[in-house]
């Protein structure tokens, strides 16, 4: 099977040069290391099987890309600086066209380039793995951690009727193993994912367990090899004819429905016995964790519910937890963008308030306690409107 | 699809191997029918038709998957180069060939094309040039020449208004990555002869690892030229006194005057930049 094996030799994870530090703790493994989250996830990548990155210097993700500008030739793998986002983002087309495990990276602006490709890439069904390790906007914005990029990798990013899948990670542990998972999800269902990490996630530096996982390989039976002993293969987004494109996005219709289904993920904490509760994803639900303890600490009962999952948004779990809360609480670094499908899930069974920050700027967790405390007493026992004071 | 050859007979032209026999979608008389049949005559005599991978531009020749027999990615808009570049860091046994027209190459591809000449990569790149944007109507490119007249420049390009013709195979000939470049056409029968040798020689490059090999076409287009095909070939002659055929670089034959570009110490039969990117 040629098609899914590319000519690079692929690593396992007791290959590595002692030389990284990562890699000589995993032939020991389950060592804790402090890592940049940046190098954390190149690591991850590469112990998951990376057959190829493409990058370009940006500020907050560039560890990322030194990483493997180091790494990826000590493994035998393909690494290269391109000339701009949108060079990064066709290489890791034209590779992933061919069944290669392809990552690249970037931060917001270079995002926005590598929309055009994303789209492609989505119409195409080529899977490759995209790291945006958001900083301030919009424009050239800022140099600090941001959520702001959410509308973008979760809305739609370039043109056309398409999803991908985006996931959240709120460590970098979390982070590392949500690598080798976006790989799996990229495979499995034929599409580009996201990882939407920020500032803080890629610059902090953590103790973090070198865990790590290498998806099984699939078997593609339409990357491209050379046609020797078959029929061409094309790997295309064109489909001139309104009939045929109709019948194309019927067909990534049905199958963005199934990885809504099937791929939904989140996580709750002190929710059990909550009446109030944070909805805050990746950086924002470390600040929000520290909150609900001290909401806790006050006497409210607060939990945390952090959508892993962007797209498909948790919707379903949302809905339910809005059943037996009096209210919700948004927390994102930017002007307030999750809150919208927040609200969307919940169809205005309860109050969902916001709170959030922008421009690189991160809310502490006391401004985080003191809207809950708003939210609390706005919340409040739902009253019968029927008969009361016109 | 064979024909059965009568006893006695010899077949003296026939449809290559990996010419696909179809119809094509392009209009009556234009170029890109002529380049398709190189194309396919150069890799089918190079044994390479199960090895290729090649990449599909953005404009006219965005079909040729449904006329060239070959494994085909389709390409963004100005994107072949950089394609192409990631076939060929993860497939190195592959036979890589973008193709590309002036508007996809010239225009809004310029920074793909450069980076991947400058990187030296070992692909092959046509480059087919008919001086206008076909597809969407007969729009100025940037190859398009001085006083030509299309829907874009409809008093005819000026140099103080739309600037100058771009010659972008010279251009990428002083990139020391560049094993090989140069232009043919298919204004005539010993022309089209030419750029299929042309076309030959790149690929045989390519099969060398010897660096990034560009070969350009001059071709005609009829409906956005305005013209009958018979007088699109005699404006080609034209177009052909400015954009002139021949080899411009061939570094892997002779050493050739160091460019300006390249490092005084690197001789010009060396091996090229991209060479470290071969086996990757």
């Amino acid at each position: 099977m040629t098609a899914t094996m590319p000519a690079a030799p692929r690593a396992t994870g007791g290959t590595a040069p002692a030389t990284a530090p990562a890699a000589h703790a995993a032939r020991h493994r389950v060592q804790r290391v402090l890592m940049k989250g940046n190098e954390a996830m190149a690591e991850a990548a590469i112990q998951a099987g990376c057959d190829a990155y493409f990058g370009y210097p940006i500020t907050p993700q560039a560890e990322l890309l030194e990483w493997m500008a180091k790494r990826m030739p000590e493994e035998g793998r393909a690494f290269v600086q391109a000339e701009s986002e949108l060079g990064a983002i066709n290489m890791a087309l034209g590779a992933a066209a061919t069944g290669a495990r392809v990552l690249v990276s970037s931060s917001s602006p270079g995002i926005s380039l590598m929309a055009e490709a994303m789209s492609y890439m989505a119409g195409s069904e080529v899977p490759v793995v995209l790291i945006n390790v958001m900083r301030g906007g919009p424009g050239l914005g800022s140099i600090g951690p941001s959520q702001s990029d959410y509308f973008q990798a979760v809305k739609g990013h370039g043109h056309g009727d398409y999803r991908v899948p985006v996931l959240a990670p709120a460590s970098i542990t979390e982070a590392m193993a949500l690598v080798a998972d976006a790989f799996e999800l990229a495979e499995r269902y034929r599409t580009p994912v996201i990882i939407l990490a920020d500032g803080i996630l890629g610059q902090a530096m953590e103790p973090v367990e070198l865990r790590f996982r290498t998806p099984e390989r699939v078997d593609f039976d339409w990357a491209l090899s050379g046609a020797d002993g078959r029929p061409p293969r094309v790997v295309r987004s064109l489909h001139l004819k309104p009939e045929d494109l109709e019948v194309h996005n019927r067909h990534l219709q049905a199958k963005f429905a199934a990885i809504a289904g099937r791929e939904v993920r989140s996580a709750g904490e002190h929710l059990e016995d909550a009446d109030l509760a944070i909805v805050a994803y990746g950086t924002a639900a470390r600040v929000a964790r520290t909150a609900v303890a001290r909401a806790r600490e006050a006497g409210l009962r607060v939990g945390l519910f952090r959508p892993i999952t962007l797209w498909p948004f948790p919707s379903g779990a949302l809905a339910e937890l809005a059943g037996r809360v009096r209210g919700l609480l948004v927390v994102e670094l930017s002007a307030g963008q999750m809150v919208e499908d927040v609200r969307l899930a919940v169809e205005g069974r309860v109050p969902v308030a916001f709170d959030g920050r922008t421009g690189g700027m991160v809310p502490t967790p006391g401004e985080v306690l003191a809207a809950l405390r708003a939210l609390d007493e706005t919340a409040g026992p739902r009253r019968a409107v029927e008969g009361g004071a016109r | 699809m064979s024909v059965a050859i009568p006893p006695g007979a010899r077949l003296i032209f026939g449809r290559p191997e990996l010419l696909v026999d179809r119809t094509t979608s392009y209009c009556p008389g234009c170029g890109h029918g002529v380049v398709h049949r190189l194309v396919a005559e150069v890799l089918g005599e190079l044994g390479l038709g199960g090895k290729t991978i090649a990449v599909a531009p953005v404009g006219c020749a965005v079909f040729a998957y449904e006329y060239i027999a070959v494994d085909f990615v389709e390409a963004p808009h100005g994107r072949a180069p950089a394609v192409g570049t990631g076939i060929r860091r993860v497939r190195p046994d592959a036979f890589v060939l973008t193709y590309q027209g002036d508007g996809d190459l010239a225009a809004i591809g310029t920074a793909e094309i450069v980076h991947a000449a400058a990187r030296g990569e070992n692909i092959t790149a046509v480059f087919v040039n008919n001086g206008i944007y076909g597809m969407t109507g007969g729009q100025m490119a940037p190859t398009t020449l001085i006083g030509q007249r299309s829907t874009s420049s409809p008093g005819g390009r000026e140099a103080g208004l739309h600037g100058y013709p771009v010659p972008m195979t010279e251009m990428l000939a002083i990139l020391p990555g560049v094993v090989f470049a140069a232009r043919g056409s298919v204004v005539d029968a010993p022309s089209i002869g030419r750029a299929k040798a042309y076309l030959r020689r790149a690929a045989e490059l390519q099969l060398a690892r010897k660096g990034f090999a560009i070969v350009e076409i001059l071709s005609n287009c009829p409906v956005g030229w305005g013209m009958t095909p018979q007088a699109s070939i005699e404006r080609l002659k034209e177009v052909a006194t400015v954009y002139k055929p021949g080899v411009i670089v061939d570094r892997a034959k002779e050493p050739a005057p160091a460019p300006a570009a390249a490092p005084a110490a690197a001789p010009a039969d060396a091996e090229p930049a991209g060479e470290p990117a071969a086996g990757r």
